[in-house]
C-alpha cells in the first residue's frame, strides 16, 4: 500500500523533489504574505475597542499558530525517524527546529509589543505566555540536544524522543485560553462555526497564516537539503553536485 | 529466551541493589538534601526577612528548591552504571527495560524524594508558612517529586553518554517541570486562603500516572540511543 512512498527515503531523490518544490513554495509564500500584510496593515477597517495597535494580529497569530505547527511537524518527522528508521525524517526534524524556534520568538516578541499598548505590560505570567514561553524553551531543548551529540545518527535520535515528549505541551498552549481565566483574548478563528471576528479582518489574517505556512515549508527544504548535502557529503552523487558547481 | 527470575524478583533486585549502593555512599543522599536546605535558606537574606512576605512567598520557594535539588541529584542516576559498565547488562538482560528503570527511578526518590519531604515542613516553619498550608505542602509535594524523578530520568539518559551533560540537562528538563510547579504552587495558595486544592491535587495525581505509565519507555528508550 505505501511502495509507492518508498522511493522518496532516497536521499538523491528527496533533495531533486524538494529542489522542485522549493519555488513553489518560495513564491507562494511571498505572495501570500505580501497579500495578507498590505491587506491587513493597510486596508482592513479599525477596530472598534483596540484601534490601529489591534494590526500587530496580522504577525502575531499567524507566528504564534504555526511555532505549534511546526512542532506538530518536527515531532511528527521525529516520530516516523524513530518508528521505521528514516532519516530522511531525522533530518527533517532537526531541519524544522530553529526555524520553530524564531518563529516561537516572533511569536512572543510581537506579543509583548501588542500586550504594551492593551494590558500596559510588556508580559503577564499567564496560562497563553507562559506555555509559549515553555515552547521556545522545547525548541532550544531540542537544537541543544541535537548540537551536542557528534554522531548525527543517535542526535537525530536523542533530539527525537525529546520532541515527542515535549508534545504534551501543544494542547495545553492551544487551550489554555480556555481552561484558565486568561488576560489573553480567546482565540477568534473558528473552524466548524462562524468565527468571532468580521470577515474584513478574518481573510488577511488567514492569508497570512497560509503565508507563513509556506514561509515554514520553504525554510525548511533550504535547511533540509544542506541537511541532507550535509550528511551525504561521501556520497558519488553529492560529489557530482559539488563538481558541476565547480565547473560553473 | 529464558527469564530466570520473575518481574517482581527483577524489579525488588536492583530496587535493594541500588538502595545498598546509595546508603554506602551517604553523602550522595545528604548533598542534595543541604543543597535544597541552603536554596531555602538564601531566600530571606535575598528578599528580606518579614514574615508576611515570606510566607507569602514559601510555597514558591520551597518548591523552586526542590526541583533544583531533584535535577541536582538526578545527574548521577545513571553516571555510575554507565561508566561501570552494569547500565549495557541491563539493557542486554532478558528484563524488560521499562522494570528495571522503574525500579531505578523508585530507588532515586526514595533517597531523594522522601527526605526532602520530611524536611519540608520544618522549612515552611522558618519560612513562616501559613497553617493551614502544611497538608497541601506534604501531599503537593508527595504527589509531584515522583514526576519530577520521573520526567527528569527522560532527561538523564538523554545525556548521559554526553560529557558535559549538566547545562543541557537543565535546559531539557526545566520546562517540563513547570506544568508540576505551577499545579503545585497553586495549590498551596488555595489551601493557604482557605479555598479548596483538591482540583489541583486530582491534576498532579493524573500528572503523576501519566508519567508513572508512559516515562519508563521513554528512559528506555533514551538509553539504547546514549548507549549506542
Amino acid at each position: 500500500m505505501w511502495k509507492w512512498l518508498h522511493p522518496y527515503a532516497d536521499p538523491e531523490r528527496a533533495y531533486k523533489l524538494s529542489g522542485t518544490l522549493f519555488p513553489w513554495f518560495a513564491t507562494l509564500a511571498g505572495l501570500l504574505i505580501a497579500v495578507g500584510t498590505i491587506w491587513g496593515l493597510a486596508f482592513a477597517p479599525t477596530d472598534y475597542q483596540q484601534g490601529d495597535s489591534y494590526r500587530i494580529i496580522f504577525i502575531h497569530v499567524p507566528a504564534a499558530s504555526m511555532s505549534m505547527a511546526a512542532y506538530m511537524g518536527m515531532a511528527t518527522a521525529a516520530f516516523i525517524g524513530l518508528v521505521w528508521q528514516i532519516k530522511l525524517a531525522d533530518w527533517a526534524a532537526a531541519s524544522i527546529a530553529p526555524i520553530g524556534a524564531v518563529i516561537t520568538f516572533i511569536a512572543l516578541f510581537t506579543g509583548a509589543a501588542w500586550g504594551k499598548p492593551m494590558w500596559g505590560a510588556w508580559w503577564v505570567w499567564d496560562a497563553r505566555l507562559t506555555s509559549e514561553l515553555v515552547l521556545l524553551f522545547l525548541y532550544l531543548g531540542v537544537i541543544s540536544l541535537y548540537a551536542s551529540f557528534e554522531d548525527k545518527v543517535l542526535a537525530a535520535r536523542a533530539a527525537g524522543i525529546l520532541a515527542i515528549v515535549g508534545v504534551i505541551n501543544i494542547p495545553i498552549i492551544k487551550y489554555s485560553v480556555e481552561w484558565w481565566s486568561s488576560l489573553h483574548q480567546p482565540s477568534t478563528i473558528r473552524i466548524t462555526e462562524k468565527s468571532t471576528m468580521s470577515t474584513e479582518m478574518l481573510y488577511p489574517l488567514l492569508i497570512n497564516i497560509a503565508g507563513f505556512g509556506l514561509m515554514i515549508g520553504a525554510i525548511t527544504i533550504i535547511r533540509f537539503r544542506a541537511e541532507i548535502l550535509a550528511r551525504n557529503g561521501m556520497r558519488p552523487w553529492v560529489r557530482e553536485l559539488a563538481k558541476a558547481e565547480e565547473v560553473k | 529466551m529464558k527469564r530466570g527470575i520473575s518481574f517482581t524478583q527483577a524489579f525488588f533486585t536492583l530496587l535493594q541493589r541500588d538502595l545498598k549502593i546509595a546508603i554506602r555512599h551517604r553523602g550522595d543522599i545528604f548533598n542534595p538534601l543541604l543543597f535544597f536546605i541552603m536554596v531555602v535558606t538564601l531566600f530571606p537574606l535575598g528578599i528580606g526577612p518579614e514574615p508576611q512576605m515570606l510566607a507569602r512567598v514559601a510555597p514558591g520557594i520551597i518548591w523552586v528548591a526542590a526541583l533544583l535539588a531533584s535535577m541536582l541529584s538526578l545527574e548521577r542516576l545513571f553516571k555510575a552504571d554507565f561508566s561501570d559498565g552494569s547500565l549495557e547488562q541491563m539493557l542486554l538482560s532478558p528484563q524488560p527495560l521499562a522494570i528495571l528503570v522503574l525500579a531505578k527511578v523508585l530507588a532515586h526518590w526514595i533517597l531523594t524524594g522522601v527526605p526532602l519531604i520530611i524536611i519540608a515542613p520544618l522549612l515552611a516553619v522558618l519560612l513562616n508558612l501559613d497553617g493551614n498550608s502544611y497538608g497541601a505542602l506534604i501531599s503537593t509535594l508527595a504527589l509531584g517529586t515522583p514526576v519530577l524523578s520521573l520526567l527528569g530520568a527522560i532527561g538523564v539518559a538523554l545525556t548521559v553518554g554526553l560529557r558535559k551533560g549538566g547545562v543541557l540537562l537543565s535546559l531539557l528538563i526545566l520546562p517540563l517541570y513547570i506544568p508540576v510547579l505551577i499545579f503545585a504552587t497553586s495549590a498551596i495558595d488555595a489551601a493557604g486562603m482557605n479555598l479548596p486544592y483538591d482540583g489541583q491535587l486530582a491534576i498532579i495525581g493524573a500528572m503523576l500516572v501519566g508519567s508513572l505509565t508512559l516515562a519508563p519507555f521513554a528512559i528506555g528508550a533514551s538509553l539504547r540511543v546514549s548507549t549506542n
